[in-house]
């Protein structure tokens, strides 16, 4: 059964020639062509190359060389460029869009050796948190077919949930990688801002875009956070800092941690789910952890913030798709405003054209100032906020979703109550901050997840508080019925 | 405040986007209550409060010496173009 181990563990396998890196990409292979049909995770499957990057791994790991992910395999967010293989973003726009180089987070993966199965299905260009707005339909929830698994990056947390590889990359602006994480009852950090490379990823809001890890524990994340983040000169804003080893760092006393509950997180939070973050804390306390109640007073303006700042920047970014240089042309345009009125109008989806549009309205004249710089006013307070909790704890602590996974079809009708999904991950992603989404328990026999935020580049200390957490429960060893 | 259909065509056409007739009064009913449920913003006390862009305070734009890095590599970036001739994209005649 390699699909139940560890990153670790099928190390050990790889390392001591029990298996190899062919052996264990065709398992994998054979387990998607079985399980994604129902569940609609992998849109691009890579069987060929993988086969081919597997026998290269061997070949290195008979060369003599070693490391934690030589010829583990993973999929991609279908977000990240991969060269010479289709990179869709889920939409229409991009169908037929061969990325024609690699973004930095393959590349890095490539070079520590991980094998590449497939693209997973997400929603379209990273909008969404139910995975429901990809051109290439929903993922569904491998707990409950029925039920979505979150999004934007709903397809990585599916397949990760479903075993259907080790490992899967995501994507978070608002709460994509966290959100899903929750819902499908894996483990998802999304790092500082500037920790991973955005390079080759394609962009949505770039002052809030973060490339990140989904994996059956923290301790498999941290091997994978550590292959991927680091300084690349081709991203503008990725931060120039050494990355640590956030392996060494597990297993380290918790002992004095300041955890902070975050007041507002509780404020009409359902008692289960609640609960839940109770006992938590329990076990945190027990681990030696002290816990204080902290406050951000401007928390409840998080959400109205970001669907002004991210539409924003997203009806910037997304004016490259013209129909000229790459993506979806309509036909027989009658002049070049109709190439490309239409070439957008039919290349996009309903909600990527609903966020065009919030951007293009909040930053037109006589809207700005009440709207996009308002919300950028309102950013700082809220960055502010957590700055504030930072100097009464370590660490803060709070459900990742307000509920759990919902059907599909429940929401999607109505933009609001579904962009308040997002409720509980948004400030993160507005101050730039890491966090970690780590499964704690069921409501309604649904996986929810236990969010824990720590300030910029805290991502070792978050890993270790997950990592601990997780050696003394076993939440996230559980498996959805089928997929075991 | 609600927005009308008038506002939502100009919308659109800022944004370069066609939408057709059976969409235009889903988005002129969503961006409503999308518009409402951001004006919330308008509670929150931001005086003397500095705008902010980005995330990471005191990062500057790097500088990288002025030399060539890129290799030519139209004929794969053109690959995913619509229309290419010459090397060129082609758009419909813009002049007459």
């Amino acid at each position: 059964m390699l699909h139940t181990l560890s990153i670790g563990e099928l190390g050990e396998k790889l390392k001591s020639a029990q298996i190899s890196s062919v052996e264990l990409t065709r398992h994998f292979l054979a387990r998607i062509e079985r399980l994604n049909p129902a569940l609609n995770a992998l849109i691009t499957l890579t069987a060929e190359q993988a086969l081919e990057a597997a026998a290269a791994a061997d070949a290195r790991r008979a060369a003599g060389e070693d490391g934690p992910l030589l010829g583990i395999p993973l999929i991609h967010k279908d977000i990240f460029c991969t060269d010479g293989v289709r990179t869709s973003c889920g939409s229409r726009m991009l169908d037929n869009f061969i990325a024609p180089y690699d973004a930095t987070v393959v590349t890095r993966l490539k070079a520590a050796g991980a094998v590449m199965l497939g693209k997973a299905n997400m929603d379209e260009f990273a909008m969404g948190s139910s995975n429901e707005t990809s051109y290439y339909g929903p993922v569904r929830n491998p707990w409950d077919t029925t039920k979505v698994p979150g999004g934007s990056s709903g397809g990585s947390a599916a397949a990760t949930a479903a075993r259907l590889a080790p490992f899967a990359t995501g994507t978070d602006t608002g709460g994509s990688i966290r959100q899903p994480a929750a819902l499908t009852g894996v483990t998802g950090i999304k790092p500082t801002y500037g920790r991973v490379s955005r390079f080759g990823m394609i962009a949505f809001a770039s002052s809030l875009d973060q490339a990140g890890v989904f994996a059956r524990s923290a301790a498999d994340a941290a091997i994978v956070l550590r292959a991927m983040a680091g300084f690349d000169p081709r991203d503008s804003t990725s931060v120039d800092a050494p990355v640590p080893d956030y392996s060494a760092a597990l297993g380290g006393p918790l002992t004095g941690l300041k955890i902070g509950l975050l007041r507002e997180f509780f404020e009409g939070l359902e008692a289960r789910n609640s609960a839940l973050i109770h006992e938590a804390l329990k076990i945190y306390r027990g681990l030696g952890a002290q816990t204080v109640e902290v406050s951000l007073p401007h928390l409840p303006l998080s959400v109205p913030t970001y669907y002004v700042v991210a539409p924003a920047e997203c009806s910037s970014n997304l004016s490259r798709f013209d129909g000229v240089r790459f993506g979806y042309r309509c036909e027989q345009p009658k002049d070049l405003l109709d190439l490309y009125t239409r070439s957008r109008g039919e290349g996009f989806g309903a909600e990527v054209k609903r966020r065009i549009m919030t951007g293009t309205y909040v930053l037109s004249a006589g809207y700005f100032d009440a709207y996009y710089l308002k919300a950028q006013k309102v950013r700082r307070l809220i960055t502010d906020d957590f700055r504030a909790a930072f100097g009464q704890a370590d660490l803060l602590i709070g459900p990742t979703t307000p509920t759990p996974a919902f059907a599909i079809g429940a929401k999607i009708n109505d933009p609001v109550t579904m962009y308040l999904n997002d409720i509980y991950t948004i400030g993160a992603n507005l101050a730039g901050l890491p966090g970690v989404s780590l499964p704690c328990g069921y409501v309604d026999e649904l996986p929810m997840g236990l969010q824990l935020i720590g300030p910029h580049f805290s991502e070792g200390k978050l890993l270790n508080a997950a990592h601990r957490f997780q050696q003394a429960t076993d939440w996230h060893a559980h498996a959805p019925r089928g997929y075991e | 405040m609600n927005l009308t259909r008038q506002d939502v065509e100009k919308i659109a056409h800022l944004a370069r986007l066609s939408i057709t007739e059976q969409e235009m009064p889903v988005y002129v009913t969503s961006l409503s209550s999308i518009v409402n449920f951001v004006d919330e913003l308008s509670r929150a006390q931001t005086g003397g409060v500095e705008p902010m862009a980005h995330p990471l305070d005191g990062q500057h734009q790097r500088l990288r010496p002025d030399a060539v890095t890129e290799s030519d590599n139209h004929e794969k970036y053109q690959a995913n173009a619509p229309a290419v001739q010459g090397g060129l994209y082609v758009v419909p005649r813009v002049i007459d």
